[in-house]
């Protein structure tokens, strides 16, 4: 090999620094080329109402939630915004508590009260200041909130239309087979470290 | 004579529509409140035809999770996978081969013109205009055949995937879509000739749900219902992906945000979808059409018949499929709807953490209360045919 590596020129990324400055924000990291900044929820009104009036994200096309259980703050709140005149997109990540209530931006970007109406239904998570908090994709008188990770992936209760009761009956989920969950991590992938290797990782 | 005050009381009334209307596109469930024939307020129920693709996709590996994406925008279901093949690909951090990203534009934009033909079609049926919808079929089916012959399936198509497309187009399949590029303009013109300078037309849809531009923004607007209003935003052309950069294309943009204006741009977006289908056909070269990587494409048929290796890269592709380094990704493409985007995210393993699919459809739908209030019993009907919302991946 020759030995010809350049030391690359240090670019600054402006828009990075940008949205690091800004109150609220605790990090602001690239990844795979999109820009992302972590935030708490006390911070989350006044750093969307300056995104949207400083920095022309006028949109926000997606808010989500992430569950991840086993962290402290259980659930992440992504808000995938978009700036049509700057042609810049921002993703505000938000982690959340179990059970705590997040600020609604619905006074910021009126699209968002079906997205929080999902991220409720879905996830669970409150939402402070949301005018309209039913659920949205799950059936009338739904309990639950299914795509937390403690919630299973049959459901608890199946629907059917009964012709001799003439009417449609809920009724407890019965497996004929039971749920196969394919396992198929290989050890060679999944364990880092073989047993009885560790001294390898030092 | 002593004057006589009468007074009368109208009450408004509620009315459910759909979801088994014809006119709602699927299962839309409305609530009307009615004054007479006005519509005071409109309140969408979604969620009829939800289905937790999210979860299930939770629960299968990288490759099984594509034919899900057929599922959701099932008019134009190519469009759908592409989201996902190219979310998937950023987090591995391969790329498509030049022919599979050819392909997979020029199948993108067939997608683009089926879906506006059904769009514009079941629009003009929704407002009395029966003939568009069976010449619309028609032509629909000749673009399915190009479907079928490349994928094998006319609508589910499973033909994107992560690294590629699943197979290279049938011999002869070229010149046949070059053939298609030089018929399809004309049968535009012969829809147009129905529609755009017709008098009952223009009067159930000029002026009928407008929005302006500062409103569709704040709403979340994106694809030909944003540019019908003004916004000149096409993805293909701000973000361009695969190939979009080296073709050349307009977007075409409304006026008024009305619902005439988006039936327009949805016919000038299917002239502009040939014109990138025959400059991706001049430009296309012979060449692999997935990656070189067995770890990520399944090796080719003959290579299983004497190579060990080849055998085991198919066996433990088809069973554990391929891991996927942890990170996130919000991945758009601009589908015939709008912006449809995945929001991806992996752990390190064959299985997705979350996929959150971002439909184009949902943002739009959110609007009719806004859009209809005012307008009468029948504007809805338009308007809803002029948002072109599809169920599958409203309610995903």
């Amino acid at each position: 090999m020759v030995d010809n590596v350049v030391e690359p020129a240090v670019q600054v990324d402006e828009a990075l620094v940008a949205v690091a400055a800004l109150a609220g924000v605790t990090n602001v990291v690239r990844e795979l080329g999109a820009l992302v900044a972590h935030t708490t929820p006390l911070a989350l009104l006044s750093l969307c109402q300056e995104l949207r009036d400083g920095f022309g994200f006028a949109q926000v096309m997606d808010i989500c939630g992430v569950d991840w259980p086993e962290r402290p703050l259980r659930f992440e709140l992504v808000y995938n915004l978009l700036s049509v005149t700057r042609n810049a997109r921002l993703r505000l990540v938000v982690p959340v508590a179990d059970g705590a209530a997040m600020p609604s931006v619905t006074g910021i970007w009126p699209s968002a009260t079906w997205w929080e109406r999902e991220v409720w239904d879905l996830f669970g998570i409150p939402f402070d200041g949301l005018a309209d908090h039913r659920r949205i994709v799950s059936d009338y008188g739904f309990e639950g909130h299914p795509l937390r990770k403690d919630f299973p992936l049959t459901g608890y209760l199946e629907v059917r239309y009964d012709d001799e009761r003439k009417a449609i009956v809920y009724e407890k989920v019965k497996l004929t087979q039971e749920f196969r969950n394919f396992d198929f991590l290989s050890p060679w992938e999944a364990m880092t470290t073989l047993p009885g290797d560790e001294k390898a990782r030092g | 004579m002593p004057s006589v005050t009468k007074t009368i009381e109208i009450d408004s009334h509620t009315i459910n529509f759909g979801p088994q209307h014809p006119a709602a596109h699927g299962v839309l469930r409305l609530i009307l409140e009615m004054d007479g024939e006005v519509v005071t307020r409109a309140d969408p129920h979604i969620g009829l035809l939800h289905r937790g693709t999210e979860k299930l996709i939770e629960y299968k590996s990288y490759m099984q999770s594509v034919p899900y994406f057929d599922r959701l925008d099932y008019v134009s279901p190519m469009a759908c996978e592409y989201a996902f093949a190219l979310a998937t690909e950023t987090l591995l951090g391969i790329t498509a081969p030049e022919r599979a990203q050819w392909i997979r534009m020029i199948f993108a934009e067939l997608t683009r013109v089926l879906n506006h033909l059904l769009s514009v079609a079941s629009f003009a049926l929704d407002c009395g205009a029966l003939t568009p919808g069976l010449w619309g079929y028609e032509e629909r089916e000749k673009l399915l055949e190009f479907h079928e012959a490349a994928s094998g399936a006319r609508f589910h198509a499973n033909y994107f995937r992560p690294g590629g497309v699943a197979k290279d187009m049938p011999a002869g399949m070229e010149a046949d879509l070059a053939a298609w590029c030089a018929e399809f303009p004309k049968f535009v013109d012969k829809l147009e000739s129905l529609l755009t300078g017709n008098r009952i037309w223009k009067q159930r849809v000029v002026d009928i749900g407008v929005i302006s531009a500062a409103d569709a923004l704040a709403w979340g607007f994106s694809g030909p219902n944003l540019r019908a209003c003004g916004v000149a935003w096409d993805l293909r052309r701000a973000q361009p992906y695969d190939k979009y950069a080296e073709v050349e294309f307009d977007v075409p943009v409304g006026l008024h945000g009305d619902c005439y204006d988006r039936y327009l741009v949805r016919i000038a977006e299917m002239r502009e979808s040939v014109k990138i289908v025959s400059q991706a056909l001049a430009k296309i070269k012979p060449g692999p059409v997935k990656v070189q990587d067995t770890k990520f494409a399944p090796p080719k048929r003959a290579d299983m018949k004497h190579s060990m290796e080849a055998l085991i890269h198919h066996f433990k592709l088809y069973t554990e499929g391929h891991h996927v380094p942890a990170g996130a990704t919000y991945t758009v493409v601009e589908a015939p709807k709008g912006e449809f985007g995945v929001y991806l995210v992996a752990d390190g393993t064959n299985r997705p953490y979350r996929c959150k699919i971002r439909p184009t459809g949902f943002s739009h739908l959110q609007v009719l209360d806004k859009l209809s209030r005012g307008h009468m019993l029948a504007d809805v009907v338009a308007i809803i045919g002029s948002i072109d919302i599809v169920f599958g991946e409203i309610d995903r």
